[in-house]
């Protein structure tokens, strides 16, 4: 059976930074009218419009993908909203891949948007409706704590100190430093400085954790004899793949993220990739908080269990390392509007790809890059493998 | 590719105004269970991918495709939420088999509506946030703006929507899943206190809950699994101005270019001929008029003469909303949609009961989202 061949072909990016001036629907534009641009593309040439976006209650706008459809371009075309929660960004160029790949659609139009500013005073008490009504929400766990949870029974399985961990969190906001949108990039950052923040919920520090913040990501999917014609340096979509875990997260082992494993599984297989340690070359894995990235890692299969940090001392995960991880400076470094966080992952292998990263390119001619993200109660895993 | 998609299995669970006994998972739960035994699959073996359909206000939680997994056997599957109608699930579902990569995906829909102690106050929050909702509007005195202006452009009459309420409650009694049904006089519908005018109370469907689910596959896979594949042959799906002030108020665009799309994936040159039945939104009585024109099933301004002259009736040329439709059965909130294209499969398999149609080979099935949005979807289905 062959399979329609769907390539990015275009992709934007507005500053992610608190936008009090901007509306969510505004953000949508400005980073769909970069992506159409940035391919020569218009409107008029979008058959689809694919919307990401994290939970309704940010805004307080209920059925938010209908309030956001004309900001992204979606005017009397098919629109459709996906939802994942935070494995959303890398979900949503998955569903503008099934859109195409469907052969219903020639071009697709992919955005993520997030406004988490306009939530007072924090954006995380948002968080507090996300759990079981009868057996959780009494407890009132908010989800940096159950994070440290999960971070705590990984290090305390596989015997990792904070200062392992504290590592991902300086190289991104290092790497973070040569992106031109990027809230936290921070060139002179130490381990230190991360051990020696405020303890958030013990283990998490303030600086193991991503900022939130606003922004919106765009990109252009086209079919293969579509693409060709825009550009001569398509990037395919080569495999994806997602799967979520049961809601009972309670009853799961958070010291291994097994339907990461699960949806990296299906996405190598429908990338023909046998030994991903050695094919792919570029890793966007979700770090929204610093152990977040060793634990992908590990579920991506680019890691033993448990050896992740030492890839990560061995320096193997920096730009000019062997396995470059988050060149863009992460969730950690550019910042996490949550949606918009996944898919800047998406561009940034776009434009590693295509040799477009500028100072932060990754060298050697990068083939093939993984992007991943995550979300849920500890629950859900998005991947999308990336070719030139 | 798989070029073709069949719906091989339907359940449901419902519908009624209120379930205290059940929780929404467990009306998932049953409406899946007799989905995947009516379609011959183990959900833990055979079915590929997940679909659902929420919208977390509606659920009262933030992320709520969290919980969408266990009642489906979906756990550690590839599964996804779309916020959107089961109309816009049932595309999803059939776009994922479409690719090649999926030969058997569930798609899952339910309200649990009489959960929600302040429904019309939460859908308000649907309005814009900075231009309407200071304005306190109500999403009924939407509705009723749309409504005047409907029957402005297109000499429709209040007797003409009323006549759909009467129609449409009638043939809910021949429906054992649907609550509302009842015998009604148009005087009975007129005569009830105003909404916002002129939306009468009584033109507007009542919140019902419940949960359906359905199992999608390729055409090879269905040809296995059963002898009556209902063959899903268009979709479209569209989606209008979101914003008040510049909207179209008297047509629905969305619904019309839904339409075009599903029927030129269908090769539809003349829907009224090649349409049996219909079953489309009716969340307010004059919304099926309004909508039974945009699909170009009858001209514009035509929909109400028809109805009177007795062509949606149940006997009639063009049957619409036998199932009783939303006002009938109650509106499910997301699953709507895929409440009118379950009464088509059923129809189309000859397995509606009291009110078979007889010789159905094809239907259109419409949804639209609810005010204050102008968006909806369309499918044609055929045995």
């Amino acid at each position: 059976m062959t399979m329609r061949k769907v390539a990015v072909v275009g992709a934007g990016m507005t500053r992610f930074v608190r936008r009090a001036l901007e509306t969510g629907k505004e953000l949508s534009w400005q980073a769909a009218r970069m992506a159409l641009d940035s391919c020569s593309l218009s409107l008029d040439d979008v058959d689809a419009v694919c919307l990401g976006t994290a939970p309704d209650a940010f805004d307080g706008v209920h059925m938010k993908g209908e309030y956001l459809s004309d900001g992204a371009g979606a005017w009397r075309k098919p629109y459709m909203r996906s939802y994942v929660g935070g494995g959303t960004g890398v979900f949503v160029p998955i569903q503008g891949w099934y859109h195409v790949a469907s052969g219903l659609f020639d071009v697709a139009l992919v955005i993520a948007e997030e406004k988490m500013s306009s939530y007072h005073p924090h954006a995380q008490a948002a968080f507090l409706t996300i759990f079981d009504h009868t057996t959780e929400r009494p407890l009132k766990p908010n989800l940096l704590w159950i994070f440290a949870l999960e971070m705590n029974r990984y290090m305390h399985t596989y015997g990792i100190s904070k200062a392992d961990i504290a590592r991902v969190a300086v190289k991104n906001k290092r790497n973070a430093a040569d992106h031109p949108c990027a809230l936290l990039g921070d060139r002179e950052i130490t381990v230190e400085d991360v051990l020696n923040s405020e303890v958030l919920a013990w283990p998490v520090n303030r600086l193991d954790v991503s900022p939130v913040t606003d922004g919106a990501v765009a990109v252009v999917l086209a079919a293969e004899h579509v693409a060709r014609r825009i550009t001569d340096k398509p990037v395919w979509i080569e495999g994806v793949g997602w799967c979520l875990d049961t809601a009972h997260w309670t009853n799961r082992d958070l010291a291994y993220p097994r339907y990461v494993e699960s949806a990296a599984r299906m996405a190598y297989e429908m990338a023909g990739i046998k030994e991903p340690r050695k094919e792919i070359n570029i890793v966007e894995p979700y770090d929204p908080f610093d152990y977040k990235e060793l634990h992908h890692l590990e579920g991506l299969l680019l890691a033993d269990r448990g050896q992740a940090p030492q890839l990560v001392a061995d320096g193997v995960t920096e730009r000019t390392g062997n396995m470059p991880v988050c060149p863009s400076g992460g969730l950690l470094g550019v910042g996490n509007p949550i949606a918009a966080a996944g898919l800047m992952k998406i561009a940034e292998l776009f434009w590693q790809l295509r040799g477009e990263a500028g100072a932060r390119q990754v060298p050697g001619n990068p083939r093939r890059g993984l992007a991943q993200a995550w979300g849920d109660l500890m629950q859900v895993g998005t991947v999308v493998i990336m070719g030139r | 590719m798989n070029e073709r998609v069949a719906i091989v299995g339907v359940g449901w669970a419902g519908f009624k105004p209120i379930s205290p006994e059940l929780s929404y998972k467990e009306l998932t739960y049953q409406a899946a269970v007799k989905a995947y035994a009516d379609a011959g699959v183990d959900p833990r073996r055979d079915v590929e991918s997940f679909v659902t359909v929420a919208e977390d206000f509606n659920e009262g939680t933030s992320i709520f495709d969290e919980y969408t997994p266990d009642q489906l056997g979906a756990a550690l599957k590839p599964m996804h939420t779309i916020s959107g109608d089961g109309l816009h699930g049932l595309a999803t579902a059939c776009m994922l088999i479409r690719t090649g990569r999926f030969a058997i995906v569930a798609v899952e829909g339910h309200s649990k509506a009489s959960n929600v102690l302040s429904l019309h106050q939460v859908s308000a929050y649907a309005q814009d946030p900075v231009l309407n909702r200071p304005l306190r509007l109500n999403n009924h005195f939407i509705a009723g703006m749309e409504m005047n202006r409907y029957l402005h452009e297109s000499g429709t009459t209040r007797a003409q929507c009323a006549a759909v309420v009467v129609k449409n409650r009638r043939n809910a009694l021949a429906n054992p899943s649907a609550p509302y049904g009842a015998e009604l006089e148009p005087e009975d519908v007129l005569s009830g206190p105003t909404l916002a005018w002129p939306l009468g109370s009584r033109e507007a469907a009542e919140p019902s809950d419940g949960a359906i689910v359905m199992v999608l596959a390729s055409a090879e896979r269905a040809r296995e699994l059963t002898d009556k594949p209902i063959w899903i042959r268009g979709l479209g799906w569209c989606s209008d101005s979101p914003s008040l002030e510049n909207r179209e108020w008297g047509r629905a665009i969305y619904a019309r270019q839904a339409a075009r799309m599903a029927y030129r994936q269908a090769g539809i040159g003349y829907p009224p001929k090649e349409i049996d039945f219909a079953e489309v939104d009716d969340t307010y009585a004059f919304k099926e008029l309004q909508a039974l024109e945009a699909l170009e099933l009858f001209p514009a301004g035509e929909a109400g003469r028809m109805l009177e002259a007795g062509a949606t009736l149940p006997g009639g040329e063009l049957p619409v909303n036998v199932s009783g439709g939303s006002l009938g059965m109650g509106h499910l909130l997301e699953a709507t949609g895929l409440a009118r294209a379950l009464e088509a499969v059923l129809q189309l398999r000859g397995e509606a009961g009291a009110r078979q149609l007889k010789g159905a080979k094809v239907g259109v099935v419409q949804s639209w989202r609810g005010a204050p949005t102008n968006c909806g979807a369309v499918a044609i289905l055929s045995n």
